[in-house]
């Protein structure tokens, strides 16, 4: 039942990792069958196009293991310096967090809690508003699994899982056969609603073409029809769905026995955001009073999921939580790493497995280059690129072991598939964690939450 | 070797028949020893305990504090966390948010500075066992482990439809063993898959479930006996079919007969023994004295309480119609979440209302429970946290059952058909400090098939409270003077001294190798994840400890 | 002369794969700077796939070139490009309380642009 037992030599220098799985995007799909040469991998057997790219393309590279200030630097120095940089800052910012695992997730919240600054993950320029929606409504989810056994009338909205997730149709949501669905895809009714007509179109029986920034209005409409609200034919010029069809397809969803809205960030990136997103969690709900009816976010990197489970466990709060007081604040909007950094707020960062640079605001960015920070990244980025300490890393689930949360909160263990001969993000956190506890210890500095930062 | 003598301390340590005895206790190596027999010998620490109250570290026997749902209502509710008091960090503890739902850091904190030294969580999802498992090490202090829901498990079902009771021991043992899981725990039998296939509920252990072909009673019956056949430290833990419908008591006394020849545990039984319709709320009452009354005659059965304490709560439960029903009584925000083959959840915001008729009741009838129950060794102190309320209730719980005057000014405070409804304000009983080391420390131990719990005889762990005694009895018990964890003093006089991890305890009970090829067949068949990817590693595990099987 | 459109920066295969490859591959970089344009804007703008276009709102703009949208993907009015550096650049801080900054639907002019980098 160990990890170790899923790997096999069969020939010299030649070897298979079954079951390992692939940290890519949410899915987090745990039946790859890797052939490992040496130091890299040849083969991923179930992978989709994403995945093997990840696979084939995180072999190690001829890197410095680390680099202070763009100039080349041993692990030891540059844990140093990291803790240095981290100690000396009054309003350090910790990001990203969703392309690790939860071991080295929960050093990180370790690391910020010692120093009384900002937790903030990749959710919050993502899934986050939907973490909002779901403080206002809840959610009635279910895990993949359920949808596989059960889903008969399955809803795509705002997202491509095509190109985004793609053994998701596969794997989870529309192929499959499953316990209560044995013909598979042919039990199944599937809805696609987006603003443009992308490659999924090609999966659903249905394609409606909303307008853009009009999901609110369209999730809305629904709501009302599910309630029985009679609506007005001009619903069509404000959402681009006719009544007709928003009627057909109420009654496909009432007679459904166990549907499924799955949303993307079509809903949450776009104007109305969280109410968005709470408009479509409600409407699931609402669809409670005549079956079961479950929603779930579309998750991006592989380990988000994770990165707000730990945030949450360690702090009671989701994502953009300021610790500078001495216990967890939280309030997106102020607290979330997009505003501190386009504000000007921050005056330090420890970035782990993510790139602002090239993703934020132009502001957020402006600033994010004029302050010390500290990334981790198994590959150079912008982000490493103009960081003060910049690691080089090992590559989760290729390289190192650990935990992965799948987009329904699935815990999956990872079955590395060759060593590294650099450090993992566990390895590197734990260093400048220690390094900061000694000096804290050592030191008896005045506990940060004293100064009431 | 290190060692710590508690000198001179009131001893209560109800396992080893001392009643408030003055008397030394002797801890090396985190273990209770004899006492040496040199007069002069020495220890590395003396606690001076002349004039405390020394008891055994708390156990808390039904609790939710990890895993899935646990962390989905830490998410849910930043209205409620906003305003609760924080846990602060310091030079040694990590930070944390407070209320209803404490973060993990918190909650170790919390528990030890009640003077609690153990904690089980009550309802974890097999899939989601590693999380559990993940959170419980970020849960400082406190030993702890969990349960495993398995009432509603498709595996489960098919072997008792199938007549197939060797499969059914092979699979709930191999679960037990694949999740690192400490018992097993039915929440509302059958009736959770029922909600999940397309809504609605089992109403009685006799109806049948879609699909399945199996009764309540047939899980209530085949689970308890396997637990017995596979010598668990700890019967099958069982929340009912039913909960909180007026009028359930009907169901509670069916499950508790149909245990006849078995033993069980009843799990907050509090929310099951109503009185009244099942549609109509204003013929709400209590049926604890005939419910309490069969449980005094049958020694097979124990319970816990889970208590209502009126305050700000939030409800989490692995039993998903539930979660519906509350939304729609209370049309608060809901969380629902169904995991395949295994389990549901329901979580919703609670406000439990002295004012209110039915809360009040509630909380009358927990205390009926305590007060009626004659055998302290049967019943353990549970809020069922945080369902009932939080677990930072207990002092105030142990207070009302030690002081008769202060339950009655609740109770003056609460609608006057309270009392018409139940027996609480005839009830003299009070408890004795020895009666409340029972149900607080020695019965759950006992419950629980923890031999080194529970008592400070030799070979127990060195987890001991010393409490300064206090006419406030609330008090008394809210900031314990010491505690202490494997002999090492943790708090002092409410500060945490030193922050340590805790063990996890699980079970090992064995099976046959050979079944595991139809619970894999089974498995491949049904799951989203690989069959090798689900048995929780030995490395998630915190300084594990096995309790055997007998 | 500008025109008003909606853009909808979003993730692609392509992407996905490139990324993986490097962000400082070539096929990285071509999948982040290509805009693709519904062929009826294509049309009467008079515009052929590889046109240099100028796309900008208030917070700032790129000069990327442009395709025609595969068959009926896009509706006109509306723009796409993958997620990276360029539509970054559009993205302003504001978050309106909530974390996120406006990402996709955003407001913006765009201009054939007559002179390459």
């Amino acid at each position: 039942m160990s990890t170790t037992e899923a790997a096999t030599e069969t020939a010299p220098g030649l070897r298979v990792v079954q079951d390992a799985t692939c940290t890519f995007c949410g899915c987090v799909c745990d039946d790859m069958e890797l052939t490992v040469e040496g130091d890299r991998i040849t083969k991923a057997k179930n992978a989709c196009v994403l995945g093997k790219a990840w696979f084939f393309n995180h072999h190690v590279e001829d890197r410095p293991e680390a680099l202070i200030d763009g100039q080349p630097a041993g692990y030891e120095q540059a844990m140093d310096r990291a803790a240095e940089i981290l100690l000396s800052a009054r309003f350090p910012l910790t990001y990203g967090l969703s392309d690790t695992t939860t071991e080295a997730q929960r050093v990180a919240l370790a690391i910020t809690d010692w120093i009384g600054g900002i937790v903030d993950t990749t959710t919050s320029v993502c899934h986050g508003p939907s973490g909002i929606a779901f403080q206002g409504v809840g959610e009635v989810t279910c895990s993949l699994g359920e949808v596989k056994n059960r889903a008969d009338y399955v809803i795509f909205w705002g997202g491509n899982p095509a190109e985004s997730h793609p053994r998701h149709f596969t794997k989870y949501s529309l192929m499959p056969k499953g316990e209560f669905v044995p013909n598979g895809r042919k039990d199944r009714t599937a809805v696609l609603i987006d603003v443009r007509k992308t490659k999924s179109a090609k999966a659903a029986d249905h394609f409606l073409q909303v307008k853009p920034r009009r999901d609110f209005e369209l999730a809305w409409a629904l709501r009302a029809l599910a309630r029985g609200v009679e609506l007005d034919p001009s619903i069509e010029e404000t959402t681009g769905i006719s009544l007709e069809t928003l009627e057909e397809i109420m009654d496909g969803m009432k007679k459904a026995k166990f549907g499924v809205i799955l949303f993307g960030m079509g809903l949450t990136m776009t104007r109305g955001k969280h109410l968005n997103s709470e408009a479509v969690l409600a409407l699931a709900r609402d669809m409670n009073e005549h079956t079961r009816w479950s929603a779930k976010p579309m998750r991006g990197h592989g380990n988000v999921t994770g990165a707000d489970n730990v945030v949450s466990w360690s702090t009671g709060y989701p994502f953009g939580v300021h610790l500078g007081s001495g216990f967890p604040r939280f309030n997106p909007g102020e607290f979330t790493a997009s505003d501190v950094l386009a504000r000007g707020e921050a005056d330090a960062a420890l970035i782990i497995a993510s790139d602002p640079m090239s993703n934020f605001s132009q502001p957020a960015r402006d600033h994010l280059e004029g302050i010390p920070s500290v990334v981790l990244d198994p590959k150079l980025s912008d982000t490493a690129r103009t960081a003060s300490v910049a690691f080089t890393t090992s590559t989760y689930g290729i390289n190192t072991g650990g935990t992965v949360y799948r987009m329904d909160d699935v815990p999956i263990p990872l079955r590395p598939a060759f060593d590294s001969p650099y450090k993992s993000d566990l390895e590197i956190l734990r260093g400048i964690e220690s390094r900061i506890r000694q000096r804290q210890l050592a030191e008896s500095l005045p506990d940060p939450a004293a100064s009431g930062a | 070797m290190s060692s710590l003598r508690i000198t001179g301390g009131t001893i209560y340590d109800p396992a080893n028949g001392i009643d408030g005895d003055v008397g030394d206790i002797w801890i090396v190596d985190g273990r209770i020893v004899e006492a040496p027999a040199e007069p002069d010998a020495s220890a590395d620490r003396t606690l001076d305990a002349t004039g405390l109250v020394v008891m055994p570290g708390g156990i808390d026997m039904h609790c939710h504090i990890a895993g899935p749902k646990v962390n989905t209502a830490r998410k849910m509710i930043p209205e409620e966390k906003r305003t609760a008091e924080p846990v602060r960090r310091t030079r040694l503890t990590r930070s944390g948010s407070g209320g209803s739902v404490p973060s993990t850091f918190a909650t170790g904190y919390l528990y030890a500075g009640l003077g609690y030294t153990t904690a089980f969580d009550a309802a974890v999802p097999p899939l989601a066992a590693r999380h559990a498992h993940e959170e419980l090490e970020d849960t400082p202090i406190i030993d702890k482990g969990f349960y495993v829901m398995m009432g509603n498990n498709h595996y489960v079902m098919k072997q008792l439809a199938a007549g197939e009771p060797g499969r059914l021991k092979a699979y709930i043992a191999w679960l037990l063993q694949s999740t690192k899981g400490y018992a097993a725990k039915l929440v509302n039998p059958g009736g959770v898959e029922v909600w999940k296939s397309g809504g609605g509920n089992v109403h009685g252990i006799d109806e049948t479930v879609d699909h399945f072909n199996v009764t309540p009673r047939q899980i209530i019956q085949g689970v308890a006996s396997t637990v017995q056949e596979l010598g668990l430290p700890h019967p099958v833990h069982i929340h009912c079919n039913n909960l909180g419908l007026p009028g359930n008591h009907a169901t509670t006394m069916d499950t508790m007969k149909s245990l006849e020849g078995y033993r069980g545990h009843l799990t907050h039984i509090q929310f099951h023994s109503y009185d009244g319709d099942p549609d109509d709320q204003s013929t709400f009452g209590s049926r604890v004295p005939e419910l309490s009354e069969y449980v005094n005659s049958h020694e097979n059965l124990t319970v816990d309480v889970g208590q209502v304490m009126f305050a700000n709560t939030t409800s989490m439960t692995g039993d998903g119609p539930l979660g519906y029903y509350l939304h729609q009584v209370t049309g608060r925000k809901w969380f629902s979440g169904d995991t395949e083959m295994e389990a549901g959840c329901g979580i919703v915001p609670i406000v439990y209302k002295q004012k209110s008729l039915v809360h009040a009741l509630q909380w009358a009838i927990g205390l009926e429970w305590y007060l009626m129950v004659d055998d302290p060794w049967r019943i353990a102190m549970s809020t069922d946290h945080p369902n009932g309320g939080s677990f930072q209730a207990y002092p105030e719980i142990i207070s009302l059952l030690m002081d008769r005057e202060r339950r009655l000014e609740v109770l003056a405070g609460a609608p006057a058909a309270v009392s018409d409804r139940c027996t609480l304000k005839d009830l003299d009983r009070e408890y004795s400090l020895n009666e409340i080391a029972i149900i607080t420390r020695a019965a759950p131990a006992r419950m629980l098939g923890l031999a080194h719990k529970g008592h400070l005889g030799p070979g127990a762990d060195g987890d001991v409270t010393l409490y300064s005694p206090d006419d406030d009895i609330q008090r008394m018990f809210e900031l314990p003077r010491y505690v202490v964890s494997r002999g090492e003093v943790i708090v002092d006089d409410a500060q945490i001294m030193r922050d340590t991890r805790g063990r996890t305890l699980y079970v090992e009970p064995e099976y046959d190798p050979d079944a595991v090829d139809d619970i894999q067949a089974w498995f491949e068949k049904t799951y989203s994840i690989q069959f090798r990817n689900y048995p929780v590693g030995d490395h998630y595990l915190q300084d594990p400890l096995v309790v055997p099987t007998s | 002369m500008a025109e008003p459109f909606i853009l909808i920066p979003g993730r692609t295969s392509q992407q996905g794969v490139t990324l993986n490859e490097g962000k400082y591959t070539e096929g990285y970089r071509v999948e982040i700077s290509t805009l693709q344009v519904a062929p009826e804007d294509m049309q009467r703008l008079e515009l052929e796939d590889g046109d240099l276009v100028r796309v900008y709102n208030e917070v700032g703009e790129f000069t990327v070139p442009c395709v025609t949208a595969r068959g009926d993907e896009l509706p006109p009015g509306m723009l796409f490009i993958s997620y990276g550096d360029n539509s970054s650049r559009l993205m302003g801080g504001d978050t309106q309380g909530c974390g996120m900054p406006d990402s996709k639907g955003l407001d913006v002019f765009l201009e054939t642009a007559t002179v390459s980098e």
